[in-house]
């Protein structure tokens, strides 16, 4: 892991789970956000494959974490945020925001932030720019 | 979404690294070459091809990769395929038939016929072929954790369609190893499915001696951030892995090697893909013959199958992808492929429309007959450059290889997660790389327009209904079907797959028959073997 200077670690503090909801087996995006953020100073829990809505907002909750990014390139992007988001809410932990990342096409974005997700990224942000995101949204 | 920022970098430089980081120098003389390790087309170890003819004698088979939504509306796809001169079916199926869940489970249900063609059991496989003669077109069937149930439903469907089960041809990947690595349909742990894919090749290589029982495949961990060096390295590994398996179950290499294939990425590093091919046929040739004995040069063949495209296409500007696809063609073309797969501009992000579906197939019957270059075999064969960047990329596949072997070999590197960890380091290498620009992505990270629109035009719709009919059909067919059957042919397979002596195929195919669920047959495995446990340490 980096150094984590204030300036190379706009993250420090906060912890972070990133998640794969759903059977999508495609892993690797998740797997290179998760070392991206904690590269960024973030404490960072990855569920691991074929995970159900119920078990990350469960895990989101007891970790006590900042922020839930979940991992969608199968096309079920809108029923797994939808699940997820509810399943916070009926926690009480609405505040966990919300973060999406995978195959999700430009048509979708907006009924995403509709359900309170904070960011959308696809393969093709930079990750200087999730990162940056991410620090802003978190504050 | 926040618009991605404008970036300003530094005008690309050509490079003298290739993708794969094998050195290029800018002049390669004849001295580069060693004639002695070439060879002809057809002859060992076979560089030049594994057929003296190339492919004046036979094309490579146009295979596109389709399925989405219901068993009806894949048909349809399939047939406007074939009409279109496509000569052979690759089934794409949803992701509950790939891990093993009925439509009806909670875990399936988002996902029913979203990335393939939902399946669950021999009624859908009925529709599925409806009016397609099974004896004369090839199928492949992208399928791994439940490879062995669909396999054995696409037997029961010949069956009860009276097609002889020596006529199939086709290809199930069946190749489980790298689903743990890279693409995550893994269902039980790694010995016992080892165990299932031995079942499937020793019962093919008898039952249906023209289908492949495997297609090991490079393209995921490829196409997830491995080099074009490590895709092959990785690849062979495995197959090693399961010519051990089938040798350990009393299989005869003669006779299983000729059987087996292979499957990869072709990304944009042209001559670092034609190297590839070259190269890992020649090691394959030498490991079948020298290492295990293989005197039958069809046991040392290295056949395989590639697909163009993948995260070589991006978003931004989608019609270049049709540029990109057409020049990896081409690669697989000198490399030597036996099927070709040409994703669609638009399958970055999307499942293909017809129309862009339509122009994937027209850039391979382009390159096969308009442009010339399929007449002559391995037609770069004796360059200077080709034949030492070939040499060179071997040596490096060999380096990988030997580190794996040096690690305690594959299934021991995948059950500690250190294959997985080593992939997800390099992706984040190589976005790294595009990010920062020293990787170019022409209208992505450079020549990019500061007013650029992405829009492709027609966007692909699945239904909305779709799972829906699935569903409803789902419970027609429990409705309908012999309960007492389906329960006898359960428990035949749980006493079967207790005992390690027995191959499950049969059972398999009689749970289909009685139209036993995906989900049925791998509740009854699971209980049996258990599940395999992610190493999830990052």
């Amino acid at each position: 892991m980096k150094a984590t200077t204030q300036e190379s670690a706009p993250l420090r503090g906060k912890r972070i789970v990133v998640a794969k909801p759903g059977l999508d087996g495609h892993d690797i995006g998740a797997k290179v956000i998760a070392l991206a953020l904690r590269d960024a100073g973030a404490e960072v829990i990855y569920t691991g494959l074929r995970k159900s809505p119920t078990h990350i907002a469960r895990v989101a909750v007891d970790e006590g974490v900042d922020a839930v990014g979940l991992s969608i390139l199968s096309g079920s992007h809108r029923e797994l945020v939808r699940q997820v988001v509810d399943e916070l809410r009926r926690l009480d932990a609405g505040d966990i925001k919300v973060f999406v990342g995978g195959t999700i096409p430009a048509d979708d974005v907006e009924a995403l932030q509709r359900l309170g997700v904070r960011g959308v990224y696809t393969s093709e942000q930079p990750l200087a720019e999730v990162v940056r995101n991410l620090a802003r949204e978190l504050g | 979404m926040s618009a991605p920022e404008p970036r300003r970098l530094a005008p690309p430089q050509l490079t003298q690294t290739s993708a794969s980081g094998i050195d290029v120098p800018v002049r390669v003389g004849p001295e580069a070459a060693d004639a002695s390790r070439i060879g002809a087309p057809g002859t060992y170890p076979f560089t030049r091809g594994i057929f003296a003819d190339g492919y004046r004698g036979r094309l490579w088979t146009i295979r596109q990769y389709s399925g989405f939504g219901t068993a009806e509306e894949s048909n349809e796809r399939y047939r406007f395929l074939l009409q279109q001169g496509q000569t052979g079916l690759s089934v794409a199926l949803d992701l509950p038939t790939q891990c093993g869940y009925d439509p009806i489970d909670p875990m399936a249900r988002p996902e029913i016929g979203k990335v393939g063609v939902s399946l669950s059991n021999l009624s859908e496989a009925e529709i599925l072929f409806r009016g397609i003669d099974l004896s004369a077109i090839s199928t492949s069937f992208t399928i791994n954790g439940t490879a062995a149930i669909v396999y054995a439903m696409y037997l029961a469907v010949a069956d009860k369609l009276g097609v002889p089960r020596e006529k199939l041809t086709g290809t199930i990947q069946n190749d489980i190893l790298k689903e743990y690595v890279a693409r995550g349909t893994w269902i039980f742990p790694v010995r016992p499915s080892m165990r299932l894919i031995a079942d499937t090749i020793l019962y093919s290589n008898d039952a249906t001696p023209r289908f492949n029982p495997i297609s090991i495949a490079g393209a995921h961990v490829r196409d997830a951030g491995a080099t074009a060096v490590e895709e092959m390295a990785y690849t062979l590994a495995n197959g090693l892995a399961y010519v051990e398996e089938l040798k350990r179950r009393g299989g005869d290499v003669e006779k299983f090697a000729k059987r087996l294939s292979f499957f990869f990425y072709v990304h944009m590093d042209f001559f670092d893909e034609v190297a590839k091919f070259r190269a890992g046929r020649r090691l394959w040739a030498r490991l079948m013959k020298e290492r295990y004995g293989a005197t039958d040069p069809k046991a040392q063949h290295f056949r395989f199958g590639v697909v163009c495209g993948g995260s070589s296409l991006v978003a931004a500007q989608p019609y270049n992808n049709i540029v990109r696809v057409a020049v990896e063609t081409m690669a697989a073309v000198m490399g030597g492929a036996q099927s070709i797969f040409t994703c669609a501009f638009d399958e970055a992000f999307q499942i293909p429309t017809e129309f862009s579906a339509e122009i994937a197939v027209r850039t391979q019957q382009m390159i096969a007959y308009e442009s010339g270059i399929a007449r002559s075999v391995d037609p770069l064969g004796g360059s200077y450059f080709v034949e030492q960047h070939t040499d060179r990329m071997e040596a490096a596949i060999e380096a990988v290889m030997r580190e794996i072997d040096e690690y305690g070999g594959v299934i021991k590197a995948i059950e500690d997660g250190w294959l997985q960890m080593r992939l997800a380091e390099r992706a984040l290498e190589r976005k790294t790389r595009v990010d920062t620009g020293e990787t170019v992505i022409v209208g992505q990270n450079h020549f990019r327009r500061e007013d650029q629109r992405n829009e492709v035009g027609e966007v692909f719709h699945l239904d909305p209904n779709a799972a829906n009919r699935v569903l409803e059909k789902y419970q027609r067919v429990l409705d309908t079907r012999d309960a007492a059957a389906v329960e006898k042919s359960l428990s035949r397979l749980a006493r079967a797959a207790a005992d390690d002596g027995e191959n499950l195929m049969p059972y398999l195919v009689d749970c289909c028959h009685a139209y036993a669920t995906v989900g049925e047959m791998v509740s009854t495995l699971k209980k049996q073997w258990g599940e395999f446990q992610e190493p999830v340490h990052l």
